[in-house]
């Protein structure tokens, strides 16, 4: 357990949970990125879906869904780094090999589109000659030139990788919930709340202090 | 884990099957709403996709990388020259008395590229103007003074009646009158198409926004306007001999001859709508005594075929518009740009698979001539 070192010494110690050898939960500003991420994302699932799909309703959804887009890449930007920076809880000890791998290659797939979304959006727009509208007033700058072929890659890619990331939700939430609710481990909770209220970590928490006093 | 004692685990043990139900069912309810946002659980449902399907149905057949619906045009450019009067109406950059360059289109109705322009009623201006503060305004307009119809479905039900019947390659004509007779408002378009005088060229034609928009001035003032490019040229009427006689591409041949010799102009005269007038039905006109403005003009310099011209790969979506200009809450604008864009992804991707080499000039010899 000297994980400790792995830490960069000028942010080692920033709160008494961090100093612990395994956080027990994501950091406060892991777990604000996290739920409204999630519910920006989802959002954005959804407008994107109904602006393709609806005669009337076009207008106000993509004058939503392009700020949206800017705003989830600005965010996963800051999430990235601190995710580099804090290492998150582990996974319990006891779960499965293939669940491991699934939880870990999801979650760097999420990651990827996260970043990917927004970007081809954004790269979309910018190859199908389309202003990027962030507000009545204010574009951003086109990111590659007016091209048909590369607009329609573009374009198609767009539609199928939000389809993956769809996907890739609803499979976290379903394993959040598994865990959550069957498997009755502390996964769910480590990015639910700050702190640790079952009786049984509490006790380990406790133990962890004593060491660390040690 | 170890500490756990054994009675709850028994408990959740039995009760495994309810928290995988549970999960079973948010995913499950979560897939289902996306899918009915999606239309898929509604085929019913009119869509951009399925309204775009039934004008290619309309038109015979996919002109694979040509615009779905006014497919035979040509590229123009030019300059806006806004001569201030506009500047209380609305911010838009446009209006001031500064040149805005553009990438236009002239075109006709119809869903076939190689339409013959001497049967087209219906011709049309769109311009894509790039104002030097960065904002964007495109227009799509046409040289009816009115919409057909009023409402959406309707519009889709008129484009549905159109489809040629297989047996005759025509439209029905039991089809159509039944539209008609559905759709009252559509005698006065009938009317117009049947009795206006047809002008000579695409310079002598008055193209109209035909939808209302909403300008906004800096001072925070809207109004309800809708606008229209007079030409400067003369009108000169074409005699149904003269159209009978013309040649299938004569507004094409027409209009590198005039460019030719010089620009041509049209003066941009925005009508602004008094309380009562009808914001949401293009198909209703507004009294000839509202006020108008003319804001300044449109100056066509250049022409280039559309195989090749820069206005090939721009969708002239009519709600892409600058600060100072919105759309209305007349349904039609919606419509447009949601079908307008589905159209657009289509040839675009038709082009990108290799499928349009007639659309992108490459092809050696021109598809067959429905």
């Amino acid at each position: 357990m000297n994980d400790t070192a792995n830490v960069p010494e000028n942010h080692a110690p920033l709160n008494h949970v961090e100093s612990c050898p395994d956080p027990r939960h994501f950091n406060f500003t892991a777990r604000v990125l996290h739920w409204s991420m999630a519910l920006m994302i989802l959002a954005m699932l959804f407008v994107g879906i109904g602006m393709v799909s609806s005669l009337s309703l076009r207008p106000a959804l993509i004058s939503l869904h392009q700020p949206l887009g800017i705003a989830i890449l600005l965010l996963v930007i800051v999430r990235l780094i601190n995710r580099l920076r804090h290492r998150p809880p582990p996974l319990p000890a006891d779960l499965p090999a293939v669940q491991v791998f699934a939880a870990k290659a999801s979650h760097w797939l999420l990651y990827a589109l996260m970043f990917a979304m927004p970007l081809i959006g954004w790269c979309m727009l910018s190859v199908g000659g389309y202003p990027v509208t962030m507000f009545n007033g204010f574009a951003l700058p086109a990111i590659a030139p007016h091209n048909a072929t590369v607009y329609a890659v573009f374009r198609s890619a767009h539609t199928w990788l939000a389809l993956l990331l769809f996907a890739t939700v609803l499979m976290h939430l379903a394993a959040a919930l598994f865990h959550a609710w069957v498997r009755r481990d502390d996964v769910f909770a480590s990015m639910a709340r700050g702190y640790v209220t079952n009786a049984k970590t509490l006790g380990e928490e406790k133990e962890h202090e004593n060491s660390a006093n040690e | 884990m170890q500490n756990t004692t054994s009675t709850p685990d028994l408990l959740s043990r039995r009760l495994t099957w309810l928290p995988l139900l549970a999960i079973g069912f948010i995913v499950a309810a979560i897939v289902l709403a996306f899918a009915w946002v999606a239309g898929w659980l509604t085929p019913d449902r009119l869509t951009p996709a399925r309204f775009t399907n039934a004008i290619e149905t309309s038109n015979g057949q996919v002109h694979r990388g040509f615009r779905r619906a006014h497919a035979k045009g040509v590229c123009v450019a030019g300059y806006f020259e806004g001569n201030g009067q506009g500047v209380e109406l609305s911010s838009a950059r446009l209006f001031s008395t500064v040149r805005t360059p553009f990438i236009g289109r002239m075109s006709i109705g119809g869903g076939s590229p190689y339409g013959l322009d001497n049967k087209a009623r219906v011709r049309s201006m769109a311009l894509q103007l790039n104002s030097d503060d960065g904002q964007q305004w495109r227009m799509a307009m046409n040289s009816f003074p009115f919409f057909a119809v009023s409402s959406v479905e309707a519009f889709y039900e008129q484009t549905a009646a159109n489809a040629p019947d297989p047996a005759t390659g025509k439209p029905d004509p039991a089809k159509v009158a039944a539209f008609a007779a559905a759709h009252p408002e559509f005698a006065r378009f009938a009317e117009w198409a049947k009795n206006t005088p047809w002008s000579t060229s695409w310079a002598n034609t008055a193209y109209n926004s035909v939808n209302t928009f909403r300008f906004s001035n800096p001072a925070g003032e809207q109004h309800h306007v809708r606008w229209s490019m007079q030409p400067q040229t003369a009108f000169v009427a074409m005699s149904p001999e003269e159209r009978e006689a013309a040649d299938d591409n004569f507004l094409t041949e027409d209009l590198m001859a005039r460019l030719a010799h010089g620009p041509l102009r049209w003066d941009m005269v925005v009508t602004i709508a008094a309380p009562g007038d009808s914001i949401t039905d293009p198909s209703k006109i507004w009294p000839e005594d509202r006020r108008k403005v003319t804001v300044g003009s449109v100056v066509i310099e250049s022409s280039s075929p559309q195989t090749s011209g820069a206005c090939r790969d721009i969708n002239y979506d009519p709600l892409i518009l600058p600060k100072g200009v919105d759309g209305s809450e007349d349904p039609l604008l919606a419509a447009r740009s949601a079908v307008y864009s589905v159209s657009f992804n289509r040839r675009q991707y038709d082009i990108a698979t290799g499928k349009a080499d007639t659309a992108i000039g490459q092809a050696s010899s021109q598809e067959t001539s429905p």
